[in-house]
């Protein structure tokens, strides 16, 4: 028990974190485990961005940014230790990039007033500011990722979906169930036939999915898929010969490695995207320039305009400009937390902002407000071309069914709430 | 030197049969539960109990009620993960239905919940021995979590599946939900490990302990001598279901605060408490803490020392962790199999004589 | 014929077909087990490993190239070469006749004789160490592994069954070459063990370890070979499940599909691993194609357990292992 004690504070200094002062972005990420092969990309278009930012501007406003990495494993009591291991060191956000580890941050960054902003991922409902007061999930959530896929489906069928089929081929678990009440209040509005089958975890054997598929022929097929999944999936769709022009997964289904494994066989696979896809964008010639050439880039470099890398720089930039707008707002460079999240929750990202960082039409124009925090819900659908070995939009970033989600955000969020006994703000 | 028997007197049989006959043993055993209880919560701050001493104390408490099964009854289980999921569904349903009855007796229900779970799956071990019951266990395992995903009674309906833990207090102090002080989680989790250690101690010493172990040493010939194998084994599948559901229930309410059954419950968690008694030395109490302290510690301390101190990409510093730990685990068990506690047990014998040997 | 009978054979024929892929990966298990009593919880690991090794041999990879990088500064990353894939399968049988030799010189034997939860827990901590030195070897991306198997919707088959039920079935043309693959493999394992020298000594030291080493066979040389045996076994299967799914960590999962094949099977019978699989393959596919539905589906996991667990109930050794004889 004493060696153990000697142990213990040998780990204490041993976790004493960065200097104070500096705008601190800690990284969360995963480069190990089943989920490596999305969190390496992700974790290094992070890094890179805030790289290119202090090598090229200096830093946000003349303070330099870091970005302490911690690696979770995409497991949650890791993600505790590195929470606590960086909350103390002047942590201005949080984005875990694990649907785990934000439910149990959500009440502690709560508690901590550090705010959290988990895009794309994470708790849907969190979109209601008034009940959750650090939390973000803009520009778009699952709910929007499900609405925008069947309004895609309804372009490509001509205006209405009455009678069709629609299936949810999803992860059993809470990520994969979380589409399924949208879907469901769509399939009521819209009038088709809806039904989720579950794949469990791994899923690395789809053969009982695939078949039940090929038996019910579904007109499209909506993929809500992490992880060795979604190479799997996109295999299996490619053996029955199903049209991947039918054949959609959300954002995390949708990556340079979900469809290379099943060569050609995935050309026409769709994905919902909430960013640009591609590295037709000036900031990454400045990442080459400043990050990589330099030997100063997170990973092997080899990443830079893959989707999951575009998204981690997406990531980056938002944390960036609302760290930007937070200086503005109260006169000085060395923001806290606090003012992180005040910054976040007026957020106002314009073409203009993403020109001027070099990144035109990355993203959808939105801005946040108290009561929202999800912004307006846009996202875009994006097509995988097999031949050219890439992906490209093809459409717009549109809005959501708002009709439908609201209500539904309402619910849920009111649920947390009563459960949690947490008072509606923003009056 | 420091380690004396001479001179220890005992004149009763009470004395002779308390838990720690040496008197060098006794008040270190006090010394430790005076340090545990009395200096360290007034020391410690959120990264130390969250990330150190929290996992320590819960994954002790399972690994006891594990070493219970399979260390000291030899019924080999690869369901722990399964058992410690409807521990902590057995709490949420509990905190959530009955707000206004204290947490104490809802961590305490759930550990109930989880015996009887336990004794249902525990059932076929009548028949099936040795490495197929542990992959029968996983059965359980698998089949938990799927409930617990499949059917959404489990977790009130929510959108998300996930099941959070509202904030409860104790003698008005909160011990769950985010505003709860690092100490106050300490001392709630401190309490029952001590509990629980202290009740598995004492089963094991009598007559109850007795039984399993014959059971796990020869079942055949413990049958002849009048042990009852249904009876040794089922009480020994429930009193671990008990420990296990408890550390469950504490893993979700105080720790995590938030849980998935796949996610946090999977089958990773039931390998990881086999290794911890493994490691730690089966049938042996000391051996769950140092299981649970070696595999909770080791990898904090190696990130720590990696990434903080070396500045290594964290990547890298993560598989050397998993080379490390690997190699580890298999040094120790070359050097000696029965675990920690058997090494422990080797030093105090040295130093029983030690410095004079001979 | 009904609608739901044809379905249902495509099911079976399709659960037959995973079922060879899962018996693919006990039979590693199977072999170690036998000839050692251990049950070698790094098969899959081993699996991965070796699925990676080829990939990075393939490819012209470097082996430890980002360690080496993050120590040197250095920017390697290939060798700008790429082996065929024969050669690089017969480099990996090599690496993995390698890493036999290393695991049993180094690990199994300082544990000659130890109880078998203990060379189990070793296994673990081999797992844990191959896991590490495979990441650091290769990296942690996915990786297409192609070594030209085919993939994809057999049409004979598909236009066959459509000219019989107006229904095609679907089978998979890699499950094919799975099937064809597994039953070269066993038939060079039966032929390998009953009629050469060294499967004859493999045999008489799974019988009894003592007698094997009185009438002069050497345990070192047999456990080598076993673990060589289970390392080819293992590149069988990481190839096959790895054209499948990419080269990636979760490969090493695929050991928690082979557990209850060999419950069911019983852990020393090479036969029984083969039709544990096949009856595992079957019933959890076709549970999920009849049940399923009624119950929410991805019943497989769990159904795959409690499918061997009954068996057991009722045969305690599995159906083909060895019956345990107690004595006091």
């Amino acid at each position: 028990m004493k060696l153990k004690l000697a142990t213990l504070a040998l780990g204490a200094t041993m976790a004493a974190g960065p200097v104070m002062a500096d705008l601190v972005f800690p990284s969360l990420s995963y480069r190990t485990g089943p989920f490596a092969a999305g969190g390496i990309p992700f974790a290094d278009g992070y890094a890179d961005y805030f790289t290119l930012l202090n090598e090229r501007d200096g830093g946000i406003g003349g303070e330099i940014a870091q970005v302490p990495e911690c690696e979770t494993a995409y497991n949650t009591e890791k993600g505790v230790e590195c929470y606590e291991a960086t909350k103390d060191a002047g942590a201005l956000i949080y984005q875990p990039l694990s649907t785990g580890i934000t439910y149990q941050l959500i009440p502690k960054v709560t508690a901590d007033d550090i705010p959290m902003h988990t895009m794309g991922y994470g708790r849907t409902s969190a979109k209601n500011g008034k009940v959750f007061s650090h939390v973000f999930n803009y520009p778009a959530n699952y709910w929007d990722g499900a609405s925008a896929g069947v309004n895609h489906f309804l372009e490509q069928s001509g205006g209405s979906l009455e009678g069709k089929k629609i299936t949810l081929l999803h992860f059993n678990g809470a990520y994969g169930r979380e589409p399924i009440p949208t879907l469901e209040a769509l399939a009521e509005k819209h009038g088709f036939d809806f039904n989720a089958i579950p794949i469990d975890y791994p899923g690395q054997e789809q053969k009982s999915q695939w078949l039940q598929i090929r038996r019910e022929k579904p007109d499209y097929i909506l993929f809500w898929g992490w992880g060795v999944m979604n190479q799997v999936a996109i295999q299996e769709a490619a053996n029955i010969r199903y049209d991947m022009n039918n054949f959609m997964g959300i954002w995390w289904s949708g990556s340079e490695n979900d469809v290379k494994p099943a060569g050609d066989g995935a050309n026409g696979y769709k994905s919902v995207q909430f960013h640009n896809v591609g590295s037709d964008f000036p900031v990454f010639d400045d990442i080459q320039k400043y990050v990589v050439d330099a030997g100063k880039a997170a990973g092997a470099g080899d990443q830079v305009g893959s989707v999951l890398y575009n998204r981690g720089v997406y990531a980056a930039f938002l944390a960036a400009e609302a760290a930007k707008q937070a200086q503005d707002a109260n006169g000085t460079s060395a923001i806290d937390a606090s003012m992180m999240r005040d910054a976040m929750e007026n957020l106002s990202i314009t073409a203009d902002i993403m020109t001027a960082a070099g990144l035109p039409n990355f993203g959808p124009e939105f801005s946040v407000s108290c009561a929202n925090h999800g912004g307006d819900g846009m996202s875009a659908i994006a097509q995988w071309d097999a031949s050219a070995q890439s992906w490209s939009l093809i459409s717009d970033f549109a809005t959501s069914d708002a009709s439908v989600i609201t209500p539904l955000i309402d619910a849920d969020s009111a649920a947390y709430a009563a459960e949690n006994k947490i008072e509606m703000g923003c009056n | 030197m420091f380690y004396r028997e001479a001179g220890d007197f005992k004149t009763s049989y009470k004395e002779d049969n308390q838990t720690f006959p040496i008197k060098f043993d006794r008040y270190r055993y006090y010394a430790v539960m005076f340090l545990a209880f009395a200096v360290v919560p007034f020391i410690v701050n959120d990264y130390w109990v969250n990330a150190i001493f929290l996992p320590f104390l819960i994954y002790s408490i399972a690994a006891i009620g594990l070493n219970i099964l399979t260390g000291y009854c030899g019924q080999v289980s690869l369901g722990t993960g399964g058992f410690m999921a409807v521990g902590a569904y057995a709490c949420y349903k509990l905190m959530t239905v009955f707000p206004e009855v204290s947490i104490i007796i809802h961590v305490l229900l759930a550990g109930g919940v989880t015996a009887f779970v336990c004794i249902l799956f525990g059932l076929p071990s009548l028949r099936i021995k040795g490495f197929y019951l542990a992959v029968a266990t996983l059965a359980a395992q698998f089949f938990l979590v799927w409930l617990f995903n499949r059917v959404p009674w489990f977790y009130n309906y929510s959108a998300s599946g996930q099941i959070n833990s509202p904030e409860r207090t104790v003698l008005d102090i909160a011990v769950t939900g985010p505003n709860t002080d690092a100490w106050a989680k300490y001392m709630f989790c401190l309490v029952f490990l001590t509990f629980c250690a202290l009740v598995a101690r004492n089963l094991t010493r009598g007559s109850v302990g007795r039984k399993w172990m014959a059971i796990r040493d020869m079942d055949i010939a413990a049958e002849i001598i009048g042990v009852n194998p249904l009876k040794a084994k089922i009480s020994a599948f429930g009193v671990s279901g008990f420990f296990v559901g408890i550390a469950g229930a504490l893993l979700f309410a105080v720790y995590l605060g938030a849980a998935e059954a796949g996610d946090s419950f999977g089958i990773t968690k039931s390998f990881l408490v086999l290794f911890m008694i493994i490691i730690g030395g089966l049938g042996s109490i000391f051996g769950s803490f140092a299981g649970a302290a070696f595999l909770v510690l080791l990898p904090v301390l190696l990130k720590n020392v990696l990434v903080g101190t070396l500045g290594w990409p964290t990547d890298l510093a993560a598989h050397f962790e998993f080379i490390i730990v690997g190699g580890l685990i298999i040094t120790f068990l070359i050097l000696e199999p029965h675990g920690l506690a058997q090494l422990w047990r080797v030093a105090k014998e040295k130093l029983r004589l030690w410095p004079f040997p001979h | 014929m009904p609608e739901q009978l044809i379905f249902g054979m495509e099911v079976f024929l399709n659960g037959l077909m995973a079922g060879v892929l899962y018996a693919l990966v006990a039979l590693g298990f199977v072999l170690i087990y036998k000839a050692s009593g251990i049950f070698n919880y790094a098969q899959g690991v081993m699996a991965l490993f070796s699925a990676l090794t080829l990939v990075g041999i393939m490819e012209g990879q470097v082996p430890f190239g980002h360690l080496i990088n993050a120590i040197f500064g250095t920017e390697i990353h290939g060798f700008g070469w790429h082996v065929p894939a024969f050669a690089a399968i017969l480099l990996t049988m090599g690496v993995m006749i390698l890493l036999a030799v290393i695991v049993q010189k180094c690990v199994f034997r300082h544990l000659v004789g130890q109880e078998p939860i203990i060379l189990f827990m070793a296994t673990i901590g081999l797992a844990y160490f191959l896991e590490g030195v495979g990441d650091i070897m290769w990296g942690s991306e996915i990786k297409k592994l192609d070594v030209g198997l085919p993939q994809g919707i057999n049409t004979l088959i598909d236009e066959t069954t459509f000219g019989w039920f107006g229904y095609g079935f679907f089978i998979d043309n890699l499950d094919i070459v799975a099937t064809v693959i597994a039953a070269l493999l066993v038939t060079a394992l039966v032929i390998f063990a009953q009629y050469t020298k060294q499967g004859r000594a493999m045999r008489a030291v799974a019988d009894d370890h003592q007698a094997a080493l009185s009438v002069g066979i050497s345990l070192n040389f047999v456990w080598v070979m076993v673990w060589s045996v289970a390392g080819f076994v293992a590149l069988v299967a990481g190839i096959m499940w790895g054209t499948k799914s990419g080269v990636q960590f979760s490969l090493s999962l695929i050991a928690l599909k082979a557990l209850p094949v060999l419950m069911l099977g019983g852990f020393t019978s090479i036969p029984g691993a083969i039709v544990g699989g096949l009856i595992i393959g079957v019933g959890e596919k076709l549970f999920e194609f009849a049940i399923g539905p009624m119950v929410g589906g991805a019943t497989e996991n769990w159904f795959a357990y409690v499918l061997a667990l009954i068996f057991l109930v009722f045969r305690p050794q599995g159906l083909f292992g060895e019956k345990i004889i107690e004595r006091v």
